[in-house]
């Protein structure tokens, strides 16, 4: 048995590293576990003429299909979207577009102002500081002075609006629409170590340049030489409690898949919304038979996944395809509640550049508008570099009956229980899908694009995993306080996107790691009495 | 393990005649077609991971053609192709993927698209700035965030 560590991090993603740098300054014992190794970018896709295939590979962002060793299988049959994350130092910020936008203030009052589902028990202007925090610890791209959001200001400038930017602007202000160029964590600019953006263009699948932040080269390096430690391929199965039901340690398995114990005076978990309900499902003792923080029942509850209705086009002038990151703007049009579009709540439309010849012709294939034959060829040519396209995020409603629970058969290489996911798209979330598809459309046409494509939802759109260990006031109602402490386990504390109350319609990135940023302030500000 | 091993020999001219049948040569565009000896080397040679899927996309053409397809005529393995599409499912979507994702990145094929034969890194890849005189008429709108 190794000495107890001060705090152990489970996790080393998005939030597991946030909330690491930020306790660092503390001087605690600091340990994380991550079940992946670090990524070696020399290897990333983008450097080799398979860049395209291995995304249908070793590069999938599926953990079923990927089945890498550090991935664990999920049981998704039952859920028209299915879960896409990474595994690894860097987390899903390895594989993510880099859409960096936040929560609005309303999000966290959807119970006052829409009468649906429960207010947050924090505000926006709580998170505040600590998603100014982020954006510079991340580093993100951006213009000041959008009216469709909050002030913010981004500590670099934002990325070229190409040609792609340009057309889908000029149609916006057809429309009489809002847009605006995107927050990104894409680098326009060197900062601080990282080379700025040279147009890849296959970033999601992980930047080999460096321009796109991952906390594996920002906040990692930082928490590092402040002295938290991180320990890599150790894949923890359970957390332990002691004879007073705090959280004792926890039993992982390390590289060489030895059986370990680290004991630990506080465990922070940050293994996202699906992983994080599994392991406390997996931590059931004869203490805690439902599962560990599990009083209230809501563990594993409430998934929402955020829904993309995907929609594209093809224009005759060429795009800027896969020669640049992939998202150029956003809009806020339609994000806010408009009781006369049938359905409360909104969405934020993101919208694309293109894709590369692969991805165009497989999808187009698919699709039936590139055919088989002597017409293959001329067809290809008027769709490849043409595609135009968005997405509309929407807000999923939080729904019990959408859950995380342990698969009775399927594990993982370590014979843990894997996630089984049960999930279904709510009336009202179906309802602004539909009326996303109908505003896409309208934005298509006035950009005079043809052959308009839909993919809704987007099959392997689960990139976000949010709501099943949420946070709040009453203990029967949430799985951790207003600071992210277990209601039960006074010593456990979640900082990922279980948290989340209510989704929002934005990429959430941005809001888990100001959120973990908060929750490790609230641990600092109460270090006398942490446990109270 | 190869696809020289993943595949018997029948399957593998079936592979070659199926992939010519989806993109055939093209004097017009001056490319090979899929069936080329580069483009079928490199799909052997991947196959890795999806070689269960092809053999199983092989098989339904098998039973669809009723005859190895190089030995049917034009139109009999056109009509065998188009009815193993028709079919559709997930082998035969993978299958009909590994021959696209070879062909499109074959250097003939990608310079005959205008672009180079190259992997994104290190060179990248320029992108126009765009015309920023359209977000002029947003900056004119006031704040229309909903404040709680």
């Amino acid at each position: 048995m190794s000495d107890p560590v001060d705090v152990l991090i489970i996790g080393a993603g998005a939030s597991g590293a946030a909330v690491a740098w930020s306790l660092a300054e503390t001087k605690m014992h600091i340990l994380c576990l991550e079940q992946g190794g670090w990524m070696n970018p020399a290897a990333y896709p983008s450097t080799g003429r398979d860049w395209e295939a291995r995304f249908f590979g070793d590069f999938s962002p599926s953990p079923n299909t990927r089945a890498r060793p550090e991935d664990y299988p999920i049981n998704d049959d039952n859920s028209p979207i299915k879960v896409v994350n990474f595994n690894g130092v860097g987390g899903g910020t390895i594989f993510y577009t880099a859409h960096f936008p936040r929560l609005h203030p309303s999000d966290f009052r959807v119970k006052s102002l829409d009468g649906v589902a429960e207010d947050w028990p924090i505000d926006y202007d709580t998170l505040a500081p600590f998603f100014a925090e982020n954006d510079r610890m991340m580093g993100v791209s951006g213009l000041a002075g959008d009216p469709g959001v909050p002030p913010r200001d981004p500590p670099m400038p934002p990325l070229p609006l190409g040609r792609s930017g340009t057309m889908l602007g000029r149609a916006m202000n057809r429309l009489g629409w809002h847009w605006w160029p995107s927050d990104t964590t894409v680098a326009t600019v060197d900062y601080e170590g990282r080379a700025k953006c040279i147009n890849l263009g296959h970033c999601t699948p992980a930047c080999a340049q460096g321009a796109k932040a991952s906390t594996d080269i920002t906040y990692w390096p930082v928490a590092q030489r402040a002295g938290v430690e991180l320990k890599t391929h150790c894949r923890v199965r359970a957390i332990t409690t002691d004879a007073q039901g705090m959280a004792a340690g926890v039993v992982y398995y390390d590289e060489n898949g030895v059986e370990q114990f680290q004991a630990a005076h506080a465990v922070v978990l940050a293994c996202n919304g699906v992983g994080t309900p599994r392991l406390l499902l997996n931590s059931a003792s004869g203490r805690f038979p439902g599962g560990l923080a599990n009083s209230s029942g809501l563990v594993g509850k409430n998934l929402m996944f955020h829904p993309y209705a995907q929609v594209y086009g093809y224009v005759a002038e060429p795009t800027d395809s896969n020669r640049a990151p992939p998202t150029c703007l956003w809009s806020k049009q339609f994000y806010e509640t408009d009781p006369a579009r049938g359905f409360v709540r909104g969405y934020t439309f993101q919208f694309g550049r293109g894709v590369g010849p692969i991805m165009e012709a497989v999808a187009s294939e698919a699709k039936g508008i590139l055919p088989w034959g002597a017409a293959h060829h001329a067809a290809f040519r008027r769709l490849n570099g043409h595609r135009l396209g968005l997405s509309a995020i929407c807000e999923d409603l939080p729904e019990e009956h959408n859950r995380v629970t342990l698969d009775p058969v399927l594990t993982d290489s370590h014979g843990i229980p894997a996630p089984r996911i049960d999930y279904t798209i709510g009336e009202n979330t179906a309802r602004m899908m539909e009326h996303g598809i109908a505003r896409a459309k309208e934005i298509l046409a006035a950009a005079e694009a043809s052959d308009i494509c839909v993919n809704s939802p987007i099959l392997q759109g689960g990139w976000h995993l949010l709501g099943t260990a949420r946070m709040g006031t009453d203990p029967e109602r949430s799985v951790v306080n207003e600071w992210g402490r277990s209601h039960d386990v006074k010593n456990l504390f979640i900082v990922d996107g279980s948290l989340f109350v209510t989704s929002g319609g934005v990429n959430p990135t941005s809001t888990i790691q100001a959120l973990a940023l908060y929750v490790a302030d609230q641990m600092k500000q109460r270090l006398a009495n942490l446990f109270d | 393990m190869s696809g020289d091993e993943l595949l018997t020999p029948t399957q593998r001219d079936d592979l070659r005649a199926l992939a010519g049948a989806i993109i055939p040569a093209s004097a017009e565009f001056g490319v090979p077609g899929a069936d080329d000896t580069a483009i079928q080397a490199d799909l052997l040679a991947t196959l890795g991971r999806d070689a269960a899927a092809v053999r199983e996309a092989l098989n339904q053409l098998a039973r669809v053609a009723g005859a190895p397809l190089a030995a049917l005529d034009t139109a009999r393995r056109e009509a065998a192709a188009l009815a193993l599409r028709a079919a559709g499912g997930h082998a035969v979507a993978t299958l009909t993927r590994v021959v696209l994702q070879c062909y499109y990145r074959d250097d003939r094929v990608v310079r005959s698209l205008g672009l180079e034969p190259r992997p994104p890194h290190p060179k990248g890849h320029a992108l126009e700035d765009g015309d920023w005189s359209l977000l002029d008429p947003i900056k004119a709108r006031p704040p229309f965030w909903r404040r709680p």
